[in-house]
């Protein structure tokens, strides 16, 4: 038996963007919300929920670009420059919240607004940018012969603005989700209140973001199995099992919201961010940059396609085990007063 | 020179690999620094060593997370600005900067929050294994780096396909290419240099306004013995790795020595101005023969010059003369500051001395400086080569206009101007408080619990 390593390279690369999406989401979502906080202390709450943890969310976003420039340089060195100020602009967005968990500790009288500023700041537009680099993926890159040959302003369009304003409005519920689960007393009820602002424009911008892909994107509905002039009901069919898993997450947000839960939200949070996952991995899978180059195309070559996999095989087994070592040894309820240090 | 896509984007990496060099070269000897105190406080129990501990630990977590955020920039710009780079070398370096995120990265980032935050939740031994694995893992970064940087600058183990593309044949031979060790060596090295320089300016600042403080007084012992070991090491290995270059890349050699013609009994230039419009030195002060002596070991050896390469292949010549003269002038001034403080420590305490005191102070971004000098010499003298004698870095950029760099550019600098004032100042503020002042505070504020304390074995808060 042979392995098919380009598809596996895929599966792996695509969990690992998505294990970004999900962890570094709930993470750029309390900076999002940080704006709407009633206190300093209830600021310093809501980061101490995520201090332990923000670090190791973003290394999946290295291990994103650097897993695709190791395992698909020639969807990286495509998508790397037709992205380049989505990219560079979420970049310094994440370097200013980043280091704003240390310096908000550190500032005093003008430096902690400055570095509570930096942190909502730099989570916004950090999420306002990959919804626009993202915008930008789905409406497709202009190669020739396997470069970029683009121009720098391609992926500002309407719909990356659409997309992007949806993520920021997803991210925000897997935000206030995760304080849900973290936080008890006043802060638990105003998160309560931005989950379920959150769920009803997250599921407005969905809706708008999934029907303006379709609209925009024909060679889309084909993935769908919608035709210009007919339905072709067997492609669509398992296809629906998608839209229906996003709906039952909101359901079970909703619902978690409504029954007091404290973890039904978050999970429900979750969900919908798979469906939307599926949703993408549906509408372009084999290509890798849309409309243009396959994973096959893309591969590096097979020795150290191999060699990387490889590795992969031996050492994710242990990133995901201490990775959730680290959430057990975090886990609880976060105290308004409880020490970043 | 014409600003271009391309111009810019070596600015751009420069400046920000510069940039983020200071704090992987801090943190790395920061991160064993803080594994050997915590070993220190659990072997003898004293408190002076636990004080030392979270006061640095205070240091090492702003300069930690200023390095991870400019990091991950690192792995977007080789896409960004350098993609057909990127597309050529991947069958290469791809695997090795993927082992550096899979075998350090995570590493460092899950068990930094468990020896920042954990305190309150582990017992002593795990956070000890915590400290550990971060320390660890700093140095298995490097390891990765300096692998796919020194294979960028002498690479083996490859083959050129019949398409003209760069494949992998020995995997070993990639990871261990010819000048890995000493430049491992020298980089490990390098990252301890600047530490104990720190540790030594930090605690030497504590002792002049008070000569008894405790934990200063251990820790700059600390810091004279890393430095008077490592530094004379240093040279040993600096010089090493400059015979290598000799053979390996005689135009970045010819360089640093601004070498123009080949000969024997070539002159050792203390100081001169190279310039490479006339292929000459406008003025130079110079030692006859030594500089033959100096490089290939004997007056007599014909040392290359750069005018036997054709302009197109020459690197600049003006900053890498300089850069290495900083370098090795700084380097020379750190032996004789580590033998300095051994001798005073030796006749009864170096805190007695307070010339000695404040030239550690001064001291202290010694070594920040000696190590981007020296950067600056390995990669502008690698120039006009991106991989050596393989690929021109000329043909290794992006397909992107001059426009959208100059604004990336722009932005990094205001966000790294930004950054960098917090968190120099923030770590500055800790220093002036030093050790004993920030413990007690932080302890009042942030009830931090020992490990070993009664309190550690408390269940965590509801």
């Amino acid at each position: 038996m042979t392995l098919d390593l380009p598809l596996i390279g895929t599966v792996i690369i695509a969990i690992a963007v998505f294990l970004y999406v999900l962890l570094d989401g709930f993470d750029l979502g309390v900076g999002i919300l940080f704006l709407f906080a009633r206190s300093p202390l209830e600021r310093d709450a809501m980061m101490n929920t995520i201090a332990p943890y923000w670090d190791g969310n973003e290394t999946w976003l290295v291990l994103g670009g650097g897993g695709l420039f190791a395992a698909f340089p020639g969807a990286y060195a495509v998508l790397m420059p037709a992205l380049y100020l989505p990219v560079m602009i979420m970049l310094m967005a994440l370097i200013l919240r980043g280091v704003a968990f240390e310096f908000r500790l550190h500032g005093r009288r003008r430096g902690k607004p400055l570095w509570t500023f930096a942190f909502f700041f730099g989570s916004l537009v950090a999420t306002l940018a990959q919804g626009m680099a993202l915008g930008g993926f789905v409406e497709g890159i202009n190669v020739v012969n396997g470069a970029f040959a683009g121009g720098a302003l391609d992926w500002a369009t309407p719909y990356s603005l659409l997309m992007a304003m949806g993520l920021v409005a997803g991210y925000a519920l897997l935000g206030a989700g995760w304080l849900m689960l973290k936080t008890d007393g006043g802060l638990h009820r105003d998160a309560r209140r931005w989950a379920m602002v959150a769920t009803i424009v997250a599921t407005a911008f969905l809706a708008a973001a999934s029907l303006a892909t379709l609209l925009v994107k024909p060679e889309v509905d084909a993935h769908w199995g919608i035709e210009a002039d007919h339905v072709n009901a067997p492609v669509l069919a398992p296809h629906l099992a998608i839209p229906i898993l996003g709906a039952v997450g909101l359901a079970v947000v909703f619902f978690g919201i409504r029954r007091n839960s404290h973890h039904w939200p978050f999970v429900g949070g979750l969900v919908v961010f798979l469906s939307g996952y599926l949703g993408l991995a549906a509408s372009f899978f084999p290509d890798m940059v849309p409309y243009a180059i396959t994973f096959r195309q893309a591969a590096n070559a097979p020795n150290a396609l191999g060699l990387v996999l490889g590795g992969v095989a031996v050492l994710l087994p242990f990133i995901l085990g201490y990775t959730a070592y680290v959430y057990w040894l975090f886990r609880g309820k976060v105290g308004a007063d409880a020490g970043y240090h | 020179m014409a600003f271009d896509a391309l111009m810019l984007s070596r600015l751009q990496f420069a400046f920000t690999i510069a940039f983020h060099i200071i704090f992987p070269s801090f943190t790395i000897g920061l991160a064993s620094f803080l594994a050997v105190l915590e070993a220190s406080w659990l072997f003898t129990m004293r408190e002076a060593f636990k004080t030392l501990y979270l006061f640095w630990a205070k240091v090492f977590a702003i300069s930690f997370g200023m390095g991870v955020v400019s990091g991950v920039v690192m792995s977007y710009e080789f896409g960004t600005n350098w993609s057909v780079f990127a597309k050529a070398s991947a069958p290469v370096l791809g695997p090795l900067l993927a082992f550096e995120v899979l075998t350090a990265f995570f590493l460092e980032a899950s068990f930094l929050g468990v020896m920042l935050m954990g305190w309150k939740r582990v017992g002593p031994g795990l956070h000890f294994t915590a400290t550990c694995l971060v320390a660890f893992g700093t140095l298995v970064s490097a390891f990765w780096i300096i692998s796919a940087n020194s294979w960028m600058q002498s690479p083996s183990g490859f083959v050129v396909g019949a398409d003209g593309k760069i494949l992998a044949a020995r995997w070993l031979a990639v990871i261990f290419s010819p000048t890995f060790p000493e430049r491992f060596a020298h980089m490990v090295l390098a990252a301890y240099l600047v530490t104990a320089l720190v540790v030594g300016a930090a605690s030497a600042f504590m002792l002049l306004k008070d000569k008894a403080q405790v934990e200063s007084k251990i820790a700059l012992r600390m810091a004279i013995a890393m430095c008077a070991i490592v530094a004379p090491a240093q040279l040993l290995v600096g010089d090493h790795a400059g015979k290598d270059i000799l053979h390996r890349q005689p135009t970045k050699l010819a360089a640093i020595e601004a070498f123009w013609d080949t000969k024997t009994h070539q002159a050792f230039h203390i100081a001169a101005w190279p310039d490479r419009s006339i292929a000459a030195n406008r003025w130079e002060l110079s030692i006859p023969s030594l500089g033959s002596w100096i490089t290939a070991g004997s007056a007599d050896a014909e040392v290359v010059g750069l005018k036997s390469f054709a302009p197109k292949d020459r690197p600049p010549v003006f900053i890498i003369f300089w850069a290495f003269r900083v370098m090795v002038g700084l380097g020379v001034a750190m032996i004789g500051l580590g033998l300095w403080g051994a001798w005073l420590w030796w006749r009864g305490g170096p805190e007695r001395s307070r010339l000695f005191l404040r030239a550690a102070v001064a001291m202290g971004p010694s070594g920040f400086v000696a190590v981007v000098a020296g950067w600056t010499v390995a990669e502008v003298g690698r120039q006009p080569w991106v991989i050596w004698h393989v690929m021109r870095t000329a043909n290794a950029v992006s397909p992107i206009g001059h426009a959208e760099v100059s604004a990336s550019l722009l932005a990094f600098m205001t966000v790294y101007a930004i950054i960098f004032s917090g968190g120099v100042l923030y770590i500055l503020r800790l220093m002036a408080m030093g050790p004993a002042g920030v413990d007690t505070q932080l302890t009042a504020r942030e009830r931090v619990r020992a490990p070993g304390s009664p309190l550690a074995a408390a269940p965590p808060e509801p």
